[in-house]
């Protein structure tokens, strides 16, 4: 059981993660709902770290608020979709919703309840999560990650890197008339290059 | 279990160079400014396939590296030495084609480089994982080259296609593989198969089993999983087209072979049955598909689907004969797909590049020579002796009567008849029809290709015993 200022804690990030996942779906304007849904992130972050999984809290703050949510305020922000007239009718879609998160809650309650039916099959992993007191996750994840698996990381890093090749050699274009900015040119320019002197005759103009 | 960082490494030689290789290429073809680029990255990329493949050949040591993720044995020498020569030749091919074409960016190359990386990893995988990552790594480079030509819109359609139906495939694979991991509790080959091994089978592992082989099948283009061939060969660039022919072919017919063979040999009915279908479909829908064709990539297309047809015959018969004659065939097909690809790449106007079956008419007279190793390339591909084509099906077509699968032999047999249709119906239009103008000069390094790979299927009588022997040790590698 939590206690003390732990409790307070958790009582804190488990609130505001409801209310903030609540305020998801009724904000009205759609970027507010983006940056509702990025608080509730940050708390399951801190709710993560109060149960000892720093990685996960890590890793949800760098891909989910880093990258996720800013590709969602990205798509939000650019698309010109009228979300008002979306929402509109989205009170009636409620009892399919609900339908959704009670399976849901039971499927999660199975998942969890099987280990207290049957506790002995947390020892069937091949590679169980060492103490906290011992080795923090991250640490121990390293631990596998760059012995054991280093060859399917190098890997995947590879995959990757072709992944961006490709999106580069598919999308990138050089187009001819584009005039780029030349910071050294412009440094360079002293007046003599850069104005004309001309004499203005009284009453012609140039 | 894990050994020592510094033997694994050394055992992965080969695939080090192409790994360092692709990246420290990539660099040279961005700073070596734009003209200049491909030429050079092309040249360059070409020696980093070469010195993989020699350094395989002189270096290369057998075991088993990263705790038993990755496995070299003659097989994978055998099937690496295969991919590493297709990819190595196609670039070489493609050089002329790229500049015609105006595609010649740099990053062709150094993605075909890393292709074939993924295609040896896929080879020398021992397990899931490994298996898994590498054909992504070969896939996703491929995704990107059906769709190079992106002012093209067929090209486009290709590899959007390409990589819609593959992100499919890799799912079912994915699945397939979870499900095995789920009722073994392992993902190496020799896990699997230890757990396999005096344990009831269950279905669910069968369901596993199914699913692993339907992606692999995707990966060779084997009924019922071909549906993307035909199209993404034909919008393709050609080149790519031989590529994709050529070196993952190679790849993935080798990693069927050894999961089945390794992982699954404890429940080889089952999985005899599924290689069984697929083997029939692919030869009968590649014989009677191919026979409406206009396109020759289409004609390709379907001759490759009905070839992995065959080459499957062997992995059917479930025997160090059938392996072996499945690594010949694989052999074979890649002198012949090589040399057809570069009659095809040769097959150019002033206008461009032509792909109509119609417009080789009257080759004999306008270009002879081309004419001639075309003419060897379709015989040897419809299976008629001594060219070596025909030794290619020998040898599966026995390993499978070894094994008492008459049906499939016989019904194989029947399906090169039918085949050999429209091969023939090509050489009857090159030799028989009136010329419709000619093509322009052939130019040279398609010419050396050509020369080699029509020597190859021609002289194969000569070179079979020893290159039989190589193929017999490969084989040797699961039994």
């Amino acid at each position: 059981m939590l206690t003390g200022i732990e409790a307070a804690f958790f009582y804190l990030f488990a609130f505001v993660a409801v209310a903030s996942a609540f305020m998801v779906i009724a904000a009205k304007n759609p970027v507010h709902s983006v940056l509702f849904l990025i608080l509730t992130f940050f708390n399951a972050a801190g709710l993560f770290l109060l149960t000892g999984a720093e990685f996960l809290a890590m890793i949800l703050l760098v891909v989910y608020v880093g990258a996720v949510a800013v590709l969602f305020l990205f798509v939000v922000m650019m698309l010109d979709v009228d979300f008002a007239a979306l929402k509109s009718g989205s009170l009636q879609y409620a009892p399919i919703g609900a339908l959704v998160g009670i399976v849901l809650a039971a499927e999660l309650i199975v998942v969890a309840g099987g280990y207290a039916f049957a506790p002995e099959l947390a020892a069937n992993a091949t590679m169980p999560t060492p103490d906290l007191a011992v080795r923090s996750n991250t640490a121990a994840l390293g631990d596998i990650l760059y012995t054991h698996y280093v060859h399917y990381f190098q890997i995947a890093g590879l995959i990757l890197l072709v992944a961006m090749i490709g999106a580069i050699v598919l999308t990138l274009r050089h187009k001819p008339n584009v005039r780029r900015q030349s910071v050294a040119a412009q440094v360079a320019r002293t007046p003599a290059t850069a104005i004309e002197i001309k004499k203005v005759e009284t009453g012609k103009g140039i | 279990m894990t050994t020592a960082l510094s033997t694994s490494l050394s055992l992965l030689g080969p695939e080090l160079i192409l790994a360092g290789g692709g990246v420290l290429l990539l660099m040279i073809g961005v700073f070596s400014g734009e003209r200049r680029a491909n030429r050079l990255v092309t040249g360059l990329s070409v020696a980093v396939l070469v010195a993989a493949l020699l350094w395989m050949w002189f270096f290369g040591r057998d075991g088993v590296a990263f705790g038993g993720a990755i496995v070299q044995d003659a097989f994978s020498r055998f099937m690496k030495s295969l991919a590493l020569i297709g990819s190595a030749v196609t670039l070489f091919m493609s050089v002329g084609f790229a500049k015609d074409e105006r595609f010649d960016k740099f990053e062709f190359p150094v993605l075909i480089v890393l292709c074939t990386l993924g295609m040896m990893l896929m080879i020398t995988a021992n397990d899931m994982l490994g298996l898994y990552l590498g054909l992504e790594l070969q896939s996703l480079a491929i995704y990107v080259l059906a769709a190079f030509n992106r002012d093209s819109l067929r090209s486009t359609e290709a590899g959007l296609k390409y990589f819609v139906l593959g992100a499919l495939s890799s799912g079912m694979l994915l699945y397939g593989i979870s499900l095995v991991y789920g009722y073994t509790g392992h993902t190496g080959f020799n896990e699997i198969a230890a757990a396999l091994t005096g344990s009831e089978r269950q279905l669910g592992l069968v369901f596993g089993l199914v699913f692993v082989l339907a992606g692999l099948a995707f990966k060779i283009s084997a009924v019922p999983f071909h549906m993307w061939t035909p199209d993404v060969y034909e919008g393709a660039p050609t080149p790519i087209t031989a590529f994709m022919a050529a070196g993952p072919k190679m790849a993935a017919m080798a990693l069927t072979v050894r999961v089945t063979m390794e992982a699954f040999a404890p429940i080889a009915p089952d999985w005899q049955q599924i290689i069984v279908f697929i083997s029939i479909a692919s030869m009968l829908l590649g014989s009677f598909a191919a026979i409406g064709q206009r396109n020759i990539k289409r004609l390709m297309a379907y001759s490759s689907i009905g070839h992995m047809g065959f080459a499957l015959v062997g992995l059917a018969a479930n025997s160090e004969t059938g392996v072996r004659g499945v690594v010949l065939y694989m052999t074979i097909y890649l002198a012949m797909t090589l040399g057809t690809f570069a009659v095809i790449l040769a097959m150019r106007r002033k206008q461009g590049n032509v792909e109509n079956i119609d417009d080789l008419a009257g080759l004999s007279t306008t270009h002879p020579l081309m004419a001639l190793v075309l003419t060897i390339m379709m015989f040897s591909l419809a299976g008629i002796p001594p060219l070596a084509g025909f030794w290619a099906k020998w040898y599966v077509f026995l390993a499978a009567i070894n094994s008492g699968l008459y049906a499939l032999s016989v019904i194989g047999v029947l399906a090169s008849v039918v085949g050999a249709y429209y091969y023939l119906r090509l050489i009857k239009i090159m030799w028989f029809d009136e010329p419709v103008g000619s093509f322009v000069p052939v130019a040279g390094e398609l010419r050396l290709v050509l020369g080699v790979s029509a020597a190859f299927t021609l002289l194969y009588v000569l070179i079979g015993g020893p290159l039989g022997n190589m193929a017999q040790a490969a084989a040797k590698s699961f039994f």
